[in-house]
Order: C-alpha cells, then sequence, then structure tokens
C-alpha cells in the first residue's frame, strides 16, 4: 500500500507502472482499477485557469491510509495505491490517482469507487480556483452517485 | 487547560489566524468551544467540520488537555 500527498506534478498512469512493477503480487491479481482526477479548465460554467490545494499535514495522510485499509478488508485487495496534489496545479495536470488490484472485476471496481467517493466526502482537502474575478474557494464537491 | 485550534481554508482567512494556543475550562465540548471562537471572532459559519486528534468527532465530543482541534468547511478534494 502507498498512500502519498504530491506537491509536483505527476504522471498518473507513470506512477502505476512504477508502483506495479515495485510489488511482486505480479500473477496474483487478475484485476486492476484505475481512477484519475484530471484538472479542468471550467467549473460550473465559469473558466477557471489554475487552482491551489490545500490539506491538512498529518490528518490527511492519516485518514487515506484508514480509509485504504478499511477497503483491503472489506474487498479482501491485493493493494492499493493513492496518491494525492497539493499546491499549485495547472490545467490538465493530474490532481488524485486511486487504484486497486484485486483477484477479480467486481472487487476492484466496487473498491476503488468507494475510495473515490469517501476521500471526496471526507479528506481534508480544500480547493481554492483562480478565476477571472480573481480566486475563490471551492464551497462543495459535486455528487458522485 | 491547553488546546491547540487548527482553521483551514475559508474558515482561517475569516479567523484570520492558522493556529491557535487556547486555555479552556474542563468539561468542554468541541461545540462549546466552536460556539466561543464563533462569537469571540463575530463569526457566522454554517457548514463546519470537527476534529480532534485528527479523528472526526460529534459535537458532544469532550475536550481534554492537550487535544488538537481542528475546524474547516466542507472538504474539496480529488
Amino acid at each position: 500500500m502507498l498512500i502519498e500527498i504530491r506537491n509536483k506534478a505527476f504522471n498518473a498512469w507513470t506512477e502505476v507502472q512504477i508502483y506495479q512493477d515495485s510489488q511482486s503480487f505480479r500473477g496474483q491479481y487478475g484485476a486492476i482499477a484505475t481512477f484519475v482526477g484530471s484538472m479542468r479548465d471550467f467549473n460550473e460554467d465559469k473558466k477557471v485557469t489554475g487552482m491551489t490545494l490545500e490539506h491538512y499535514p498529518g490528518m490527511t495522510e492519516k485518514h487515506l491510509e484508514a480509509i485504504a485499509k478499511d477497503a483491503i478488508g472489506k474487498w479482501k485487495l491485493l493493494d492499493v495505491l493513492i496518491l494525492h496534489r497539493i499546491g499549485k496545479v495547472k490545467i490538465g495536470e493530474d490532481i488524485v490517482l486511486v487504484v486497486t488490484w484485486s483477484a477479480h472485476r467486481k472487487e476492484a471496481f466496487e473498491s476503488c469507487r468507494a475510495i473515490m467517493e469517501q476521500l471526496k466526502s471526507s479528506a481534508p482537502f480544500w480547493k481554492r480556483e483562480d478565476i477571472k474575478a480573481g480566486s475563490k474557494w471551492v464551497e462543495k464537491n459535486t455528487p458522485g452517485y | 487547560m491547553q488546546i491547540t485550534v487548527k482553521y483551514f481554508a475559508s474558515l482561517r482567512e475569516l479567523v484570520g489566524e492558522a493556529v491557535a494556543s487556547l486555555d479552556i475550562d474542563d468539561s468542554v465540548t468541541v461545540n462549546d468551544l466552536w460556539q466561543k471562537i464563533l462569537s469571540d471572532h463575530q463569526l457566522e459559519f454554517e457548514q463546519v467540520m470537527m476534529t480532534v486528534n485528527h479523528e472526526y468527532v460529534k459535537p458532544e465530543h469532550e475536550l481534554k488537555s492537550g487535544d488538537e482541534v481542528a475546524f474547516f468547511p466542507p472538504v474539496t478534494g480529488g
């Protein structure tokens, strides 16, 4: 399991490959589910030019680890990888990566979705968007279901 | 007793500080503290999330000496 907060841009697909190659579970998994959240250039019909992401050092990492451990137990996952950006994020950059490895697709799909929804609703991160008129805090996330 | 209070995002900007060390009475709940902060800073803030020592707590959670309390708006990560 790897949970990391990154303050520099990352390529989600490269990160999946690097992490998977560093593990010794090849042959045990039959399914990998991946979610990548990226930076849009619009929100609620407004043009967005950039974003700054803040977190709660110490709590955010612990909270993500607890979410991942719960998912590993509930769906009997082989492994979980979660990366999340903080700091200044440019349009098109990856913000979040969630990957789950399991023997079969049901567990991989369901756990990846559940981890992402829990992250969205409870992991302490806050977005401040750069817009034409300056910048403003994002007040809430859009529902995932 | 001494506790530490942290504020994040829009709430930090409204309060005007990121962290404060406060001396509070015994048997104070996290909601008692929140109401005092609202009153002291003359703030109105409807949707607040509360944690103690990095765990979400209910408003009636009673504080202990040395606790790290945090108040923040709804989270918007991902």
